[in-house]
């Protein structure tokens, strides 16, 4: 269609609605029904008349009726010319009135008729539908109306669009509004009309904006200088959205690096601070996760609370099977790591196969709360879920309770004498094998804690833990044995490190990658990022 | 006799290696003769899913010696010695897999039916030259020989401690894992190689072939065995087992511990890559599995078994855990790993010198006793033999 002729073609639609709209006030003595009669016409102007002016009564029974009409639904009997919505169901003619709603279904076929509609009555139908939605009085229709109306916005419903921005109380549709305002604006004869709209379609970060915008640039019709200006605005949004990319791109990486600083905290003590290798790291993380589930099997009736329960439920779990371990095997081997790699590795491979024969091998589901679900829209092309803010939240209330653990109560000073000199401790009189088993035991809960958060983003299954030991361990290694600031930076640094290289590398590639700068860095700094100085080095 | 001794076995002076290698030969002798000439119902025959097993289990002998090497003789537990094993495995697969192809019109060349089916149209250049077998078992040694010498370079010049050199050797065969899984990788992906027809020409799933491979397995196997007495017996291995008692000291000595940690763990790569290839010529099929990390722990398992540093103590944890795996995992799958569980906590608590470390305990100690004074005085000449 010539741009033009369809610019002409606006305005005189736009007139009429215009027109109609006012018409309303004067209510020509045009009832429902009168109206409803005139569409019995065969003249389709005449038609076309009473549609414009059902569409300014307010009667809740125009809208079905439209809807019935762009169907072909709409039926009358010939003889008592009453109109009605008309369905055949299994052979059997279903008629219900406009008027009352009353049902006449016993006459026989041919004694309905349909109510004839053309092309141009059945589009101005669908025209004054969509302005009946988008004055609705309902948010959700509203909203679903205008992000409809985004995909090919009608220059027919621009007054009606201009109406409804004024009196518009949610933010979010006004914003929708004025950006279909733009995207009809864009096309308008009128020079400042249109420069306005490139204006707003170049801060609207919403795909729609841009869509349009690369059709211009595309589109013939358009003059060199209309086509610069797109330019621009596209140019303008993209600035905007890689600002956008990295910003997400920090968010996931931080909230990767929360994950990982969650499952590798606990390592970071057992292997850390006491020197143990606990293979068997993975499966605490595991039983975390099984205690939720079981949690919510016992409380179904409050999954929202489960979690909550499950916290400390699963840290006593983890925790006492870390004890456990470590007065059983580790306290015998230590001083030999190796060996203790070896036995734990034993007992991670008996904690699978129990979970295995106690659960099945079959991943477990675990529900997430409503109050985890949903996320906050910042604007149309960013938005953060829920369930990462809360991990991200949790990861740091874990990291700084356990710095107070270690730097501010009885049991941490004890913790750092043994680590530092396990003889002086002890002629202190401090019980270093229990301190050993508490230690320990910390360590396991801290990683069961961890599995609560991890069963609301992965499967849980016997196996998960596998998925965690070989990242925490690079966590740990990278940070700096036996500091946890030094696991903190770790993490974050590599789940961030991770979301930026993922993009050109791929997923796999990009751990990959990430691997072999770990390794790459171990060779030059053996000790990690942020390691011990002093004596205790040399061990 | 004993001049025949020392011209075949001139470094193996300990009974119980010798003992090994009496078995290995009458094994391999006996075998043939239970296969061929026994009839197919007979008590005695030994059939040919037997024989797969018996390759099985020897590759795996195999390479325990050559974790035995690095871990037994020098302290270094690599985690990661399935890599290499997988590595060998792949580069025999590469040679068995472009024995036969379909022809690519435009290039003329003959490409395996599986890049076909990745979309490939052309031969990836790291595939050029598996079509001769030379070459191919070369690669078979070379490819983890150089991955071993790249890493351990790094690794040993910067003295990541040991701990932490296990837990990178892992994380270097998690990596290759995830990476061969990889269709663009060219390795044909978590499928890996298989459908394999000849070896050399031979039908490679005709019994003969299998007992012949099986054969050429037991020999390597005893050469295995030999060489690694030969070089722990030598000056070097002295250096090694050093190393691994007190490092800080030898390097004080005036020891390039580096170049010794170095030497062995490439050469034991080198042997890994041979075991995965025999492995892969038997069972049929390499894929990215064999990377997984618990496959390398398992190796570990079988030598914490047969006893660290005997060498023929590997050779006995490798057969009897994976004798013990096939049985249980028939009979109660479930069971076995609760066992395999077991061994690894039971073995390091009680029995921290294996099976061979039951029967020749003090021998052993009076051995390692020698070799200490022997490095540490420097007088290796008039003491050196032990």
């Amino acid at each position: 269609m010539n741009k033009f002729f369809r610019h002409a073609l606006t305005r005189s639609y736009q007139t009429l609605l215009f027109i109609f709209l006012m018409s309303s006030h004067f209510a020509f003595a045009n009832s429902f029904d009168e109206l409803t009669q005139e569409l019995l016409n065969k003249d389709f102007n005449v038609k076309a008349a009473a549609i414009d002016k059902l569409a300014n009564i307010k009667d809740e029974r125009v809208k079905p009726l439209f809807v019935a009409l762009t169907q072909s639904k709409i039926y009358y009997i010939k003889k008592t010319k009453q109109i009605g919505y008309y369905e055949v169901i299994d052979k059997q003619i279903n008629f219900q009135t406009i008027l009352t709603g009353e049902s006449i279904n016993d006459l026989s076929k041919r004694k309905y008729k349909k109510v004839t509609t053309n092309n141009a009555v059945r589009s101005q139908i669908k025209l004054h539908l969509a302005a009946l939605n988008i004055l609705s009085k309902d948010d959700a229709i509203r909203l679903s109306a205008i992000d409809s109306m985004l995909k090919s916005p009608d220059s027919l419903l621009l007054s009606v669009l201009k109406t409804a921005t004024k009196t518009e109380s949610s933010r979010k549709i006004k914003a929708l509004i004025d950006l279909n305002i733009a995207l009809i604006e864009i096309d308008s004869e009128n020079e400042t009309e249109r420069k306005v709209a490139y204006e707003f379609l170049s801060k609207s970060l919403h795909e729609a904006a841009r869509i349009k915008l690369t059709q211009v640039i595309d589109d013939e019709s358009y003059t060199q200088e209309e086509k610069a200006f797109a330019e621009k605005a596209l140019g303008n949004i993209e600035d905007k959205l890689k600002y956008l990319k990295v910003t997400e791109n920090v968010f996931f990486g931080i909230s990767a690096g929360s994950i990982l600083l969650l499952s590798a905290i606990g390592l970071a003590i057992t292997f850390g601070v006491m020197g143990v290798i606990n293979m068997a790291h993975g499966e605490m993380i595991m039983i975390g996760a099984y205690t939720t589930y079981v949690v919510q099997l016992i409380m179904p009736e409050h999954i929202g609370l489960s979690i909550l329960v499950a916290i400390p439920a699963a840290f006593l779990v983890s925790g006492l099977i870390g004890v456990i371990i470590e007065r059983g095997i580790i306290q015998f081997l230590y001083g030999r790591p190796l060996e203790t790699l070896l036995a734990t590795f034993g007992v991670s491979l008996i904690l699978q196969q129990a979970v295995r024969s106690i659960f099945s091998a079959l991943n477990m589901p675990v529900i997430t709360p409503q109050w985890m679900s949903g996320s906050i829209e910042i604007n149309d092309a960013l938005s953060f879920t829920y369930n990462r803010l809360y991990i991200i939240m949790f990861a740091l209330m874990v990291f700084i309770g356990l710095l107070i653990i270690l730097k501010r109560t009885f049991f941490g000073l004890q913790m750092r004498a043994v680590t530092q000199n396990r003889q002086m401790a002890r002629s202190m009189g401090i019980r270093s094998s229990w301190v050993d088993a508490m230690t320990f035991g910390l360590g396991s809960g801290i990683a069961g804690i961890a599995g609560v958060a991890l069963s609301q983003i992965t499967n849980v299954g016997p196996e998960m833990g596998q998925s965690y030991i070989i990242d925490s361990f690079m966590v740990v290694v990278f940070g700096g044995v036996g500091n946890l600031w030094g696991t903190f930076v770790a993490a974050m640094s590599l789940g961030v490190a991770n979301k930026f290289i993922e993009p050109f590398a791929g997923a796999v590639l990009a751990k990959i990658i990430i691997l072999v700068f770990i390794i790459m860095f171990i060779q030059k700094r053996p000790r990690g990022l942020f390691a011990l100085k002093g004596r205790s080095v040399e061990g | 006799m004993q001049a025949l001794r020392t011209i075949f076995f001139p470094s193996i002076n300990d009974a119980a290696s010798r003992r090994m290698i009496m078995t290995l030969v009458v094994v391999m002798c006996l075998i043939p003769i239970l296969n061929l000439v026994f009839p197919e119902d007979s008590f005695f025959h030994v059939g040919s899913n037997t024989i797969i097993l018996l390759g099985k289990y020897f590759c795996y002998a195999i390479l325990a010696i050559s974790l035995d090497l690095v871990w037994g003789y020098c302290g270094i537990l690599s985690l990661g010695h399935g890599a290499f094993f997988a590595l060998g495995g792949y580069a025999m697969g590469m040679y068995l897999v472009r024995q036969y192809g379909i022809e690519i019109e435009a290039t003329g060349q003959i490409i395996p039916e599986f890049m076909i089916a990745m979309g490939l149209s052309e031969l990836p250049w790291f595939w050029y030259g598996f079509d001769n077998f030379w070459f191919a078992l070369l690669m078979v040694v070379l490819a983890p020989g150089v991955l071993a010498y790249l890493f351990g370079y790094f690794a040993f010049k910067s003295r990541v401690p040991g701990v932490d050199l296990s837990i990178i050797t892992q994380a270097l065969t998690f990596a290759l894992m995830q990476g061969f899984r990889l269709g663009e990788f060219g390795f044909g992906g978590t499928n890996g190689l298989t459908a394999f027809r000849e070896i050399l020409g031979f039908d490679i799933t005709s019994d003969v072939t299998r007992l012949v491979l099986l054969m050429t397995t037991i020999v390597v196997l005893i050469l295995a065995l030999i060489f690694s007495k030969f070089i722990s017996k030598s000056k070097a291995g002295r250096v090694l087992i050093s190393v691994r008692d007190a490092e800080q000291k030898t390097r004080f000595i005036g020891y390039r511990v580096e170049h010794y940690k170095l030497f062995i763990f490439v050469v034991s790569a080198g042997l890994a890559g041979i075991a995965g290839a025999l492995f892969v010529t038997q069972v049929g099929i390499i894929n990215p599995d064999e990377f997984s990390p618990l496959n390398s722990i398992e190796i570990v398992i079988w030598v914490a078994i047969g006893g660290r540093a005997t060498i023929y103590g590997a050779i006995i944890g490798a057969v009897l855990v994976n004798y013990a795996k096939t049985v249980f995992t028939g009979l109660f799958p479930e069971f076995w790993v609760f066992l395999l569980g077991g061994l690894f906590v039971v073995s390091t608590l009680f029995f921290p010198k294996g099976i061979a470390g039951m029967f020749s305990n003090a021998k052993l100690q009076a051995f390692v006793e020698s070799v200490k004074t022997t490095v540490f005085s420097k007088n290796d000449d008039k003491k050196g033999e032990v």
